[in-house]
């Protein structure tokens, strides 16, 4: 085992931390200010991976089929709250996790009936497509280094946002007293649709990044929502803070569990134990670490203040 | 309104029972089965074009009778699979069924068909029970043994001299019986043994992993959009050019057109290709050419194909007496019709005795067409599957 | 009676009428159709135990038809065939795991509940495909169904047919008893108002657990009765999408409802059926039924709370 490869793995486990983070950001916003359960949200990755790729078979621009995917994927997102989501801030969360589900069925068959059931080609740009030599020799994708600083930068952002603007003084305000905020004058139901706007962009933002290292095809977002979930649930629901800590220790411990745990294992056990136990624990490692945080801390790591 | 709504639900139930179709007329009925929906749909839909294809070259009329076809969705769920199957005897009663794709539904499935005294025609999964001690006379496939695909492969680098060979696979039953396979001919150094979680979108630590291990070359096995993952991860992470990689079932056809040139180079063994040279072949891909929109078909609708023209065989041979079921047995037993992978012969357990390449994967015939995969050598002439000595069944 | 009871006595009539009208139509599909339905419907039944009654969203129930299934399985696997063997470790297991899920998940409440439930049975299910003994995804096949010692032979499907009603039966007649006991009134006062609750000195917690036990158990010997239909189990049976399948059926037929697990097993898996198959439907319908599965859903969930069983006569509760 030497350096480089934990160094690598490290960088590995950030990268998929912080992809995860991005979706997560747009979930447990929208969670923590208008309590809603949106297992949608994986849909709407799902939308801004379609749309960017396809404005970029388009267009042959990147810039600019990123900049419309993110807006298509903000409009599809609004329209789809002021249709289907209104009516479910008030329900409990049974109502809303089943409302979602449906969504998440109609949207994957119209992604079916518009684009086909096989993944769509979807490619990195020449200029992003090489990579760097690190130090010690080792090589690492421009693209995944780009993903890492987006994410970061997202995560200022948010942070910029939520605590420094006036939009984002609302938000809090309006995620611990609604009929307080509605009552000093200002338009909730307009600002939930910005929030949830907000949501939506960084789910396509999400799901634009992933498309040409993932597979573009119908139902990616369910392959990836159970370990956003996870995210949100380990690092506190309607909590940014959490979120991002969620995010980069379920990429860590999974990154790191999937290299290492096998190796670690045959230093106690016979290889061919190792050998089994060890792809199957790691395969579950995330469910098992969610399980132990909620036994210590039902509430998540960072449970937003209410 | 609550009263119209419970007559209309009656009479739903109702209309459902009446519109059961119970016609006895000599009609050929095949039920095939496949996956229709979700993302692994897209196979069944290249089946499905086989099998129409199929119809339309036979005019519609298999072995001479009026065929209909009853397709059916298994959502790669066993026990659907199985009431879809139960559907089609009991309800449709069809005389034959074909298709379906996974081992764990074909295992539901069989002894289903097989038990009810219907011929189960399988074009695609190969599970080694039915290979081996559970073989049956009404089961019939046109496809291949699981294990004989990475058998080859295992062979062709086990000739080559390769060592220090990498493996991956996902942690399931046909990822443990791809990686068997391969270890039953390839005698080399294997630096490593690898099962990623089924389904696992971001292969980025395993890539890491394998670098730091510095084989000669990779073998792997991902199907699905495992396998669209996990070559543009390989690619991009520019191990293309380090470490050759070879592999089964993770690239074909359907998969090429979402990953492009990141299969460029790609090796893989299969029994069939479509620049396979032979009439059956070459109409088979040229009609499908034509009918679909210059898509070129995938080993899933060759198998589809042959199994609908092994049924025309067989009908054919008993001179349309659906009821002559031993003179069926023995005229599918000799293979003897037209199919796209050549003239092939079958084997005790009813397995295809076939040919195995290697195949490549090349630039396609003009700058923007996708990748093809074209066949570069015989790998094994006339190759038996490892389970068939364990099956009982005498002729 | 009720006017609720009565219809759900006639929908059992019903039920029972079945075979004899499937043997005259000639169509023995129809019964084997019917008996998954009820299956189903019991462990619908299950988890209206605490989802209905008890407001705990379970994502995870279908643990539970996996580890009855794989109990029978496994033992049937090793030789054991008998039916009241493999029928009580179904319960017995589903019991003791339920109860061990229970202890760390209803401690949680809300969203959290939701996501632990799923990730054990995400956790048995990649456990399930690990374990090559028993298949891993590739599943078991049930060469014998259980046997009862000339009891009754569950090979012959009228017979079964009918033990599956009078479980079902027996099901609804056990959940119907607890939910109007004592323990059944705590539950659901912990699901309206918790804080109520706790104040006039009654503590959610066991009441939660050992609903949550009963309902693991029930939805085992559904489990051991599913692997005996299709003579087959595989991991999938623990899936979350099943749990969400079960939950739709729970939510479709009308929570907190008597009829309700049945109408909804029965409308669910039936609408399946028919939006794939039914030859009067366009192409356009049956090639993407998922689509309008999903619309049905939603509109569901949006508008007809109360379910199917909120359309028939009698109070709502």
């Amino acid at each position: 085992m030497n350096f480089v490869l934990i160094a690598e793995q490290t960088l590995n486990g950030l990268q998929l931390g912080v992809m995860l983070f991005l979706l997560a950001a747009g979930l447990t916003l929208v969670f923590g200010i208008m309590n809603l359960v949106n297992l949608a949200h994986g849909a709407l990755y799902m939308v801004g991976a379609y749309l960017t790729t396809f404005f970029y078979q388009q267009t042959g621009s990147y810039a600019l089929a990123v900049a419309l995917g993110l807006a298509g994927t903000l409009v599809v997102g609004v329209v789809t709250e002021l249709v289907a989501l209104r009516t479910l801030y008030d329900r409990d969360h049974l109502d809303q996790v089943l409302a979602t589900f449906g969504l998440i069925l109609f949207f994957n068959e119209l992604i079916v009936i518009l684009w086909g059931r096989a993944a769509i080609y979807s490619t990195i740009p020449e200029v992003l497509a090489g990579h760097v030599e690190l130090a010690g020799g080792f090589r690492y994708p421009i693209y995944r280094l780009m993903i890492i600083v987006i994410g970061l930068a997202v995560a200022l952002l948010l942070w910029f946002v939520v605590t420094r603007t006036r939009l984002g003084m609302l938000i809090r305000a309006g995620a611990s007293n609604r009929a307080m905020v509605a009552a000093l004058g200002v338009n909730i139901r307009l600002l939930y649709t910005v929030v949830f706007g907000f949501g939506a962009a960084l789910a396509g933002l999400a799901g634009l990044l992933a498309g040409p290292i993932y597979s573009v095809q119908p139902g990616m977002g369910e392959l990836i929502l159970i370990q956003v979930f996870v995210v949100i649930v380990i690092g506190g629901i309607g909590s940014i803070r959490g979120a991002l800590a969620g995010a980069l220790i379920v990429g860590m411990v999974d990154t790191l569990g999937r290299a290492f745990l096998k190796p670690a294992l045959a230093t106690v056990l016979s290889p061919t134990a190792a050998d089994t136990a060890g792809p199957a624990i790691a395969s579950m490692l995330i469910y098992l670490l969610m399980a132990v945080v909620l036994a210590f801390r039902p509430a998540g790591l960072f449970p937003s203040a209410r | 309104m609550r009263k119209t709504t419970r007559s209309l639900l009656a009479g739903l139930i109702a209309t459902a029972f009446i519109a059961a179709p119970a016609f006895g007329q000599q009609k050929l009925k095949i039920g095939f089965i496949s996956t229709f929906s979700g993302p692994q749909g897209v196979i069944g839909e290249d089946m499905k074009n086989s099998v129409e294809l199929a119809l339309d070259h036979l005019k519609r009329k298999v072995g001479g009778l009026d065929t209909e076809v009853i397709y059916g969705d298994d959502q790669v769920k066993p026990d659907v699979g199985k009431q879809v199957a139960e559907e089609m005897l009991k309800k449709h009663q069809v005389n034959f069924v074909a298709g379906i794709i996974w081992s764990n539904v074909m295992l539901a499935v069989a002894p289903t068909v097989t038990g009810a005294g219907t011929f189960m025609i399988g074009t695609n999964a190969g599970p080694n029970q039915l290979a081996g001690a559970d073989c049956n006379e009404m089961f019939f496939t046109t496809s291949w043994q699981n294990d004989q695909t990475p058998e080859a492969m295992g062979k062709y680098m086990q000739d080559k001299g390769i060592q220090d060979v990498y493996l991956m696979a996902p942690n399931y039953a046909a990822g443990k019986d791809m990686l068997t396979g391969f270890k039953r001919y390839f005698k080399g150094r294997i630096v490593d043994e690898v099962y990623t979680r089924l389904g696992q979108t971001d292969y980025q630590a395993e890539i890491s992993q394998l670098r730091s291990k510095n084989p000669k070359a990779v073998f792997v096995f991902y199907p699905g959009g495992m396998g669209i993952q996990f070559l543009k991860q390989y690619s991009e992470a520019g191990l293309r050019g380090l470490f050759p990689l070879y592999s089964v079932y993770t690239v074909d056809e359907l998969s090429i057109p979402a990953v492009k040139h990141a299969a460029l180079g790609q090796l893989e063994t299969r029994y069939w290709s479509q620049d396979l040279k032979n009439p059956a072949n070459e109409k088979f891909v040229g009609d499908y050419r034509k009918k679909y929109g210059g898509k070129t078909p995938s080993y899933y609708g060759a198998q589809s194909y042959d199994g609908i023209m092994l049924i025309d065989s067989a009908v054919r041979a008993v001179k349309g007496n659906l009821a002559d079921k031993k003179g069926m047995i023995a005229a599918m037993r000799k293979a003897d019709f037209a199919s796209t992978r050549g003239k092939f012969k079958y084997g005790q357990n009813h397995f295809p005795i076939e040919n195995f390449y290697l195949l490549k994967t090349v630039a396609g015939p003009t700058p923007t067409a996708d990748p093809v995969m074209e066949i570069q050598e015989t790998v094994f002439k006339d190759h038996k599957d490892a389970y068939g000595t364990a099956c009982k069944m005498k002729w | 009676m009720k006017p609720r009871t009565y219809i759900l006595v006639v929908l059992l009539a019903l039920l029972a009428a079945v075979p004899p009208l499937a043997a005259w139509l000639n169509q023995p599909f129809y019964l084997d159709l019917m008996r998954r339905v009820m299956i189903f419907a019991i462990a619908a039944a299950s988890l209206n135990l605490i989802l209905g009654y008890g407001g705990m969203v379970s994502f995870g129930h279908a643990a539970y038809l996996g580890l009855g299934a794989y109990a029978v399985g496994v033992l049937s696997h090793h030789g054991i065939d008998n039916g009241w063997l493999q029928w009580a470790l179904a319960i017995a297991a589903s019991a003791l795991v339920a109860l061990a899920i229970g202890s760390v998940s209803v401690r949680t409440s809300g969203i959290y509940f939701i996501m632990i439930t799923l990730a054990f049975t995400q956790m048995l299910y990649y456990l399930g495909i690990s374990i090559e003994e028993y298949g891993g995804d590739d599943g078991l096949r049930l060469k014998v169904r259980s046997q009862f010692s000339g009891l009754i032979d569950l090979n012959d499907p009228t017979a079964f047919y009918y033990l599956v009603l009078a479980l079902l039966a027996l099901t609804l007649l056990l959940v119907h008893r607890l939910v109007n006991s004592r323990f059944g009134l705590a539950l659901q006062a912990a699901r309206s108002n918790e804080a109520r609750t706790r104040a006039i000195g009654l503590a959610p917690y066991p009441y939660r657990l050992a609903a949550f036990t009963i309902a693991g158990a029930i939805c085992g010997l559904a489990g051991a009765l599913l692997v005996n239909h299709t003579a087959y189990l595989t991991p999938e049976f623990m899936n979350w999408t099943r749990s969400g399948e079960l939950m739709f059926m729970v939510i479709l037929g009308g929570i907190a409802t008597a009829s309700g697990p049945l109408l909804g097993a029965a409308a669910f898996l039936l609408l399946e059926d028919l939006l794939q198959g039914w030859s009067v439907l366009p192409k356009w319908m049956t090639e993407h039924w998922q689509l309008y599965l999903g619309v049905i859903l939603v509109l569901v969930v949006l508008y007809a709370k109360r379910g199917l069983a909120g359309l028939l006569p009698g109070k709502n509760e």
